[in-house]
């Protein structure tokens, strides 16, 4: 009888369950993986180079493009490693708001991720019911900030504008009648805060939902239950942070052990996991779903009872108000020398990091002095996360790949640059 | 603030004379290739010091750091780019070397950062690679490798990352053109995709500047 050899298995880089342009190299023996090599870069812009050739704040942009669903937790990171250098803090509103908003984010992301890695496995309805809660958080960054996923919304020195006090409202229509419109403009009479407040309500029940399709579901446990184990040992090694590290039991939360923005003063829990398989990744992810949901309601009351500045008033870093333009010379000079040239840092180098909803996110900056960076690197959480794919996934069968690509939380926008 | 003066008296007591820079509560260690593996285990195993992460691995080219754009004599019609002189080497060499690896570390256990930075010279771009030390080196190894052109030797596979198959050159390197060398369309006539030199002009809409003014006042 002749014997079988091993046999290699091109997977990608277009393919639904690769989360975007992944193409992995499996060199499989029958079914199960014996090495895998992931080929990235397929989406790689160079980011990092672009934003050596402009001012530091037309970067922010692009910085929404990397993660691009978690968008504003990358401008944080951004924002505040330019902050560091500065020398500058944003005003504490300013800062409620960012955290208020990269909770939104987590939610956003992590929801993304539930309905992606769950119609992955095989689970229809989930995607469906997290993208109608997606919806609702996506209008709260259009009302904030103009564009429903690339907000460019932080700025070093605080945020572009205060929260609206009025949340956009649906019309009626050929297909709307005032009755649907009635209803569909039901939470949005109010503020954005008053709309936010009304999801926070809403949301712990919807979690219920996923969880209750999901948690205890038979087919949802074979395919994740003891899938993709990593040690503590091992995802230290590898550089894993989030809840790729918290599933593996290691409480390690930025937020909590080196706090930025507010979050010292915020009240909330670090869930951790205990066996780190693909099923702890989960829950450690809808955990901090309802985490976050709490951090959110806390920053809200916060915000209802104290207005005040949300950009500091140094109009070399912040430009002025577009209305004193019109009167004030020296508000038209700062206007234009900003828009022109931007504003130079001192020269340095400094490393900003957050707790992105799937890791350590961070920028390291080094200025020499002038209006743009002189080398911007993006330490993004997933590029640890996919390099560990082949001892992650080695000894698995090929269906377990995708309940470990999904369990990582890929973005290729992040993983490439 | 404390904390950073802890961490610093105790990597003073374990590696007696290695240069070391403080900015904005972090620390930089500056060490030469042959020191970087001694270096690298002592911080992961030593027991108050235990950097048991590799959080970040970059490449960097100093080739024209500290150089502005912005030096021009007579009006043109050509925009901001006739002030832009192109990226010359320096003639003071700021830094040790053209070339550096930076390395982030993380200590999950004592909760503190450091930074090493080991200098290159453009005439030997080697540097010992760290996979033993940290797994997650590998492919922040093959990046900077693929982006700069570092060598890590002793890497278990190194190879391009994110550049595309068959690429020529090291883009993020200082004297790698923005727009690229070449460009890629699919040709009707060959039924192929093809690779031809750049067709577009480089174009400078902001010049960089350097000014050491302005940002003190009224913080």
């Amino acid at each position: 009888m002749s014997k079988i050899e091993n046999y290699t298995l091109n997977f990608g880089p277009q393919h639904p369950a690769a989360h975007g342009v992944l193409r992995l190299i499996l060199e499989m023996d029958g079914e199960v993986i014996q090495r895998v090599d992931p080929h990235i870069g397929f989406l790689h812009r160079a980011t990092e180079k672009l934003a050596e050739s402009k001012p530091y704040n037309q970067s922010i942009g692009y910085m929404d493009r990397l993660d691009y669903v978690s968008m504003m937790c990358n401008e944080h990171a951004y924002v505040m490693a330019i902050e560091k250098l500065l020398g500058i803090t944003a005003p504490i509103r300013a800062q409620y708001i960012r955290t208020m908003f990269d909770e939104v984010t987590r939610i956003l992301n992590h929801l993304l991720w539930l309905g992606a890695h769950a119609l992955d496995i095989g689970a229809m309805t989930v995607f469906l019911y997290c993208f109608r809660e997606r919806e609702d958080l996506l209008d709260a960054y259009e009302a904030v900030s103009g564009a429903r996923m690339h907000a460019t919304y932080y700025r070093p020195g605080g945020v572009y504008r205060d929260l609206p006090n009025k949340m956009p409202q649906y019309t009626e229509s050929r297909w709307r009648d005032a009755k649907q419109t009635a209803k569909l403009n039901q939470n949005r009479e109010g503020s954005l805060l008053d709309f936010l407040e009304d999801f926070v309500s809403r949301f712990p029940k919807c979690v219920d939902e996923y969880e209750s399709l999901l948690t205890d579901n038979r087919i949802w446990k074979q395919r994740t239950v003891g899938i993709g184990v990593v040690s503590p040992e091992q995802a230290l090694q590898l550089g894993f942070t989030g809840p790729m590290l918290r599933g593996s039991g290691i409480a390690w939360d930025l937020r909590k052990k080196q706090p930025y923005a507010v979050y010292a003063n915020l009240d909330f829990q670090i869930p951790v996991g205990s066996q780190g398989d693909c099923y702890d990744r989960y829950l450690v992810r809808v955990a901090e779903l309802r985490q976050s949901t709490w951090l959110i309601k806390q920053c809200i009351t916060w915000l209802r009872a104290n207005p005040g500045p949300v950009t500091i008033s140094n109009h070399k870093i912040v430009p002025p108000q577009r209305v004193a333009m019109k009167e004030d010379m020296e508000s038209l000079i700062h206007h234009f020398k900003l828009f022109t040239e931007g504003y130079c840092l001192p020269v340095g180098e400094v490393y900003a990091a957050i707790e992105h909803p799937k890791g350590e996110f961070g920028i390291f900056l080094i200025s020499d002095g002038a209006n743009k960076p002189y080398r911007l690197k993006v330490r993004a959480a997933g590029f640890a996360h996919l390099a560990s794919m082949n001892v992650m996934a080695k000894g698995h069968m090929l269906a377990d790949v995708v309940s470990i690509l999904g369990s990582q939380d890929i973005v290729f926008g992040e993983v490439d640059r | 603030m404390t904390e950073i003066v802890n961490l610093q008296t105790k990597i003073q007591q374990h590696f007696a004379n290695v240069e070391m820079a403080i900015l904005h509560e972090q620390i930089t260690l500056q060490i030469t290739t042959s020191d970087l593996i001694k270096v690298c285990y002592a911080l992961r195993d030593i027991v108050d010091l235990q950097f048991n992460q590799l959080i970040d691995l970059c490449g960097v080219d100093y080739l024209s750091y500290g150089q502005d754009e912005w030096a021009t004599t007579s009006a043109t019609g050509e925009g901001f780019s006739r002030a832009v002189k192109g990226h010359q080497p320096s003639a003071t060499m700021p830094m040790p070397g053209r070339f550096a690896v930076v390395y982030n570390l993380l200590s999950t256990v004592l909760n503190h950062r450091i930074r090493l930075k080991v200098f290159l010279p453009e005439h030997s771009m080697v540097v010992p690679t760290v996979t033993n030390v940290w797994s997650a080196a590998n492919w922040y190894e093959r990046e900077a490798f693929d982006l700069f052109g570092i060598e890590f030797a002793g890497h278990p596979d190194l190879r391009r990352i994110l550049t595309d198959y068959d690429f020529v050159g090291h883009p993020f390197r200082k004297d790698f053109p923005l727009i690229g060398h070449v460009e890629m369309r699919y040709d009707a006539q060959q039924g192929k995709v093809i690779y031809e030199p750049v067709s577009i002009q480089p174009r400078t809409l902001v010049p960089k500047v350097i000014r050491q003014v302005g940002i003190e006042e009224n913080v």
